[in-house]
């Protein structure tokens, strides 16, 4: 499992691509959003948050479909789903994986992010800790669509055109822990509530994205 | 006699084609009775003048646009337990009228809503819902259509019909969560004192018995030709293979 890991890590970042596409999309939405909009901070300090949210989940769905397509392409994956290691397992490993070469940058480019954005100084915390909470539901939600369109040819948008309501709920919930603790208010109803999210999808999706993957690997 | 025996193809296809013209034409007599009677047989609100009639098309409409998608998670659960090829077929077929049914229901919305509430569109948990909802039949139908195997397609779009009820489930109380309503509560139910005016009950009441019908007639007659086109390209295959 752990040699899967590291395996997927090395390759994420050695093949180039898609390692830093994420986090310059993210940044890109942070800098084109005031140019958009204007400059003021106000109104920037307001929308803050949900850009930040809709920004991050945007920029993990750039990369989902390559959470399988390419070990589905040179049959690597045919030879995970044989080994003796659960595909449930080998879901979650690469999910993990995903998480940490997309979720994590973004997890620690935000707090930046946020300054361009003028988002309030109570708030920095909380979307440090909303993100890291959140991201991993969106890797392992997005590594579930990436399995159901894994045989399909250029399902790019289908990916998306699935995985974008699955996603609804965590950016409801993320967003509304920094909006709240951006203006000051309590927050822990939206993070025990985006954690939840995050833990149980964690827990079941796996053997969903294990399910079509083997549909698909028939 | 078990409901098992009509997974077999030969036999629903005998007792649908008996049953379809009854459905059918009970279900265009309700719509027909219902809009009537709902249209130009019952007073005018009070505040809400004509407009209030809408009704008649908006609340069946949205009650089939939930339920088509509970429909689609039944027989998706059939399919995947016991393999019944008719099953996977009327999910399938279930997915455009569901589709369908909650687009009217967001259309009749907005032109009720534009005299009412003086907006088309509003970002209040019910309508947001329903727009999350189109999502899912539209992700839905789209798995279909992408997949070329019939039976990985089944498999497939089965699983997406799990995952996505609970997540349409989680995502309508994260909307009631995030933005309180515009939209009035329910004023149809059994048990509650205040419902809507028996005047206005009676025709609606019709009219969503006509709705349901219509959803059944519509995914009978979808199902059959599903199972024709099954049927035809399992005869073409042959005709290649010999």
């Amino acid at each position: 499992m752990f040699r899967l890991l590291t395996r997927d890590l090395r390759l994420a970042v050695r093949a180039g691509g898609g390692f830093g596409l994420g986090l310059a999309f993210f940044l890109l939405v942070a800098v084109l959003v005031p140019l958009g909009v204007g400059p003021e901070g106000a109104v920037l300090a307001r929308i803050a948050p949900g850009i930040l949210w809709v920004g991050a989940l945007l920029a993990c769905l750039l990369s989902l479909d390559r959470i399988f397509a390419l070990d589905f392409e040179d049959g690597s994956l045919d030879l995970l789903a044989t080994s003796p290691m659960p595909l449930e397992g080998v879901v979650a490993v690469k999910s993990l994986a995903h998480w940490l070469v997309t979720g994590v940058p973004l997890v620690l480019v935000s707090p930046v992010l946020g300054v361009l954005l003028n988002l309030p100084v109570q708030g920095y915390g909380w979307l440090v800790l909303s993100l890291a909470l959140g991201t991993p539901a969106l890797s392992v939600i997005g590594a579930f669509g990436a399995a159901l369109t894994v045989g399909v040819k250029r399902g790019g948008l289908l990916l998306s055109l699935l995985v974008l309501p699955l996603y609804v709920p965590t950016l409801i919930f993320g967003a509304e822990v920094v909006k709240r603790g951006a203006a000051g208010l309590t927050v822990g109803t939206p993070v025990l509530l985006l954690a939840g999210i995050t833990l149980g999808a964690a827990a079941l999706l796996p053997f969903a994205s294990a399910a079509a993957l083997r549909v698909n690997l028939r | 006699m078990s409901i098992w025996e009509y997974a077999n193809p030969k036999k629903f296809m005998q007792t649908s084609g008996l049953v379809l013209p009854w459905v059918a034409g009970l279900s265009a007599l309700c719509i027909v009775a219902g809009l009537v009677w709902g249209f130009f047989l019952t007073p005018d609100d009070y505040r809400q003048g004509s407009t209030v009639k809408i009704i008649y098309l908006h609340v069946p409409s949205a009650m089939m646009a939930i339920n088509a998608w509970g429909m689609m998670l039944v027989t998706s659960l059939i399919w995947l337990v016991r393999r019944h090829h008719v099953s996977a077929l009327a999910a399938k077929a279930a997915a455009p009228v569901g589709l369908t049914f909650t687009v009217i229901a967001l259309v009749t919305g907005a032109f009720w809503g534009q005299p009412m509430w003086g907006t088309w569109w509003a970002w209040d948990p019910r309508l947001t819902s329903f727009l999350i909802l189109t999502l899912f039949y539209l992700g839905y139908i789209a798995l279909w259509q992408a997949v070329e195997d019939p039976d990985t397609a089944a498999d497939l779009t089965a699983v997406l019909c799990l995952v996505g009820s609970v997540f349409a489930l989680l995502s309508r109380y994260a909307v009631l969560f995030w933005n309180q309503g515009l939209h009035q509560g329910a004023s149809l139910s059994l048990d509650k004192k205040e419902n809507v005016a028996d005047v206005f009950w009676v025709p609606l009441v019709v009219c969503i018995a006509g709705f349901v019908l219509l959803f059944l007639t519509l995914v009978l007659v979808r199902t059959r030709t599903e199972i024709r086109a099954r049927r035809l390209s399992a005869l073409l295959a042959r005709e290649r293979m010999a």
